[in-house]
């Protein structure tokens, strides 16, 4: 099923080449996935039983601070992801690359999925913390968007069967809707917003004690590792889905001859 | 499990929807994987194969 490349085509490539040809990727990626998924699992027991068992209440906040642990880790990986997503859009329009809008192809469902968890969260924390489920500020009015943008890349690629075709016009759109990232980031420092500014990735340090750190850390991390995990597997399966494609076509071709 | 306050339902409901949707993703991940492996399986079963795609630079 899986067709590494022959020697002589391999010693010709670069090891970038080569471990992004849809072959290799087929084979490394395999010994990746699970210590990748274990990692996340145990991360994720690690974490909530920090978040649960091991941190304390927010002097101000109270209880309601152990829904950071589950909203930032969403929030950053929707803006991580629509990121991957723009590099992976510049590996389409500039190198062409075969795995480059695979990977767009196959991030869009997560970045949707992480954007959509970081809106439900921050929605819960808002209400009981600042009296609003939402306020149509910067911050929260920016990442409604984004959502917006992955569902509507998520229908582009879905409204054309040509996939080539549509990763060139999704890696344009992709792109150009890059520049809601930073309005997201600095959506809290230029407008006056119920959201609060940046608090780990500082210049001075993160603004809060280790007790509360140390859980939103591990539980960042283990949805970033869950992201790799469902990413390569996405990523595999789409390369599976155009091969199928492709045989099917041979297959209806070959039958067609023969009629 | 630790008592969590007076806005306990919020905490609640935000671990549930967060679980809810991370298992409906991954499940879906999962089943898609599936399907696709399962189909080509089936047609390289039947004999039909790639005509090159082992030849450098194909794109897929």
């Amino acid at each position: 099923m899986e067709s590494p490349l022959d020697t002589e085509t391999a010693k010709k490539m670069t090891w970038f080449d080569r471990i992004a040809h849809p072959g290799q990727f087929l084979m490394w990626s395999r010994y990746v996935l699970l210590p990748l998924a274990v990692g996340s699992a145990l991360l994720f027991v690690l974490g909530l039983w920090f978040a649960f068992f091991n941190s304390p209440p927010d002097y101000q906040m109270g209880d309601t601070v152990r829904i950071m642990y589950i909203h930032v880790p969403n929030a950053w990986l929707s803006q991580f992801v629509y990121a991957l997503m723009a590099v992976s859009a510049i590996g389409t329009l500039v190198w062409r690359h075969p795995m480059a809008d695979v990977s767009m192809k196959a991030a869009a469902p997560l970045g949707a999925a992480f954007t959509a968890m970081a809106l439900f969260t921050g929605a819960l924390w808002g209400r009981p913390t600042w009296g609003t489920f939402w306020e149509w500020d910067g911050r929260m009015t920016s990442t409604l968007i984004l959502l917006l943008m992955y569902l509507g890349l998520i229908a582009l690629w879905r409204a054309f069967d040509d996939q080539l075709r549509a990763a060139k016009i999704v890696a344009v759109l992709t792109l150009v809707g890059a520049i809601n990232i930073p309005v997201i980031k600095f959506s809290v420092d230029w407008w006056n917003t119920l959201h609060q500014p940046a608090s780990v990735f500082r210049a001075d340090g993160p603004t809060m004690p280790p007790e509360i750190l140390t859980p939103l850390l591990v539980m960042s991390l283990a949805f970033t590792f869950l992201f790799g995990v469902l990413h390569i597997v996405r990523m595999r399966t789409e390369i599976f889905r155009r091969r199928v494609k492709s045989l099917e076509r041979k297959r209806a071709l070959e039958g067609a001859k023969t009629s | 499990m630790i008592a969590l306050g007076p806005h306990a339902a919020y905490i609640i409901a935000a671990y549930l929807g967060v679980t809810l949707i991370t298992a409906g993703i991954i499940i879906w991940t999962l089943a898609d994987a599936g399907r696709q492996t399962s189909r080509l399986a089936e047609l390289e079963a039947m004999g039909v194969r790639r005509r090159s795609a082992a030849k450098r630079g194909k794109r897929i």
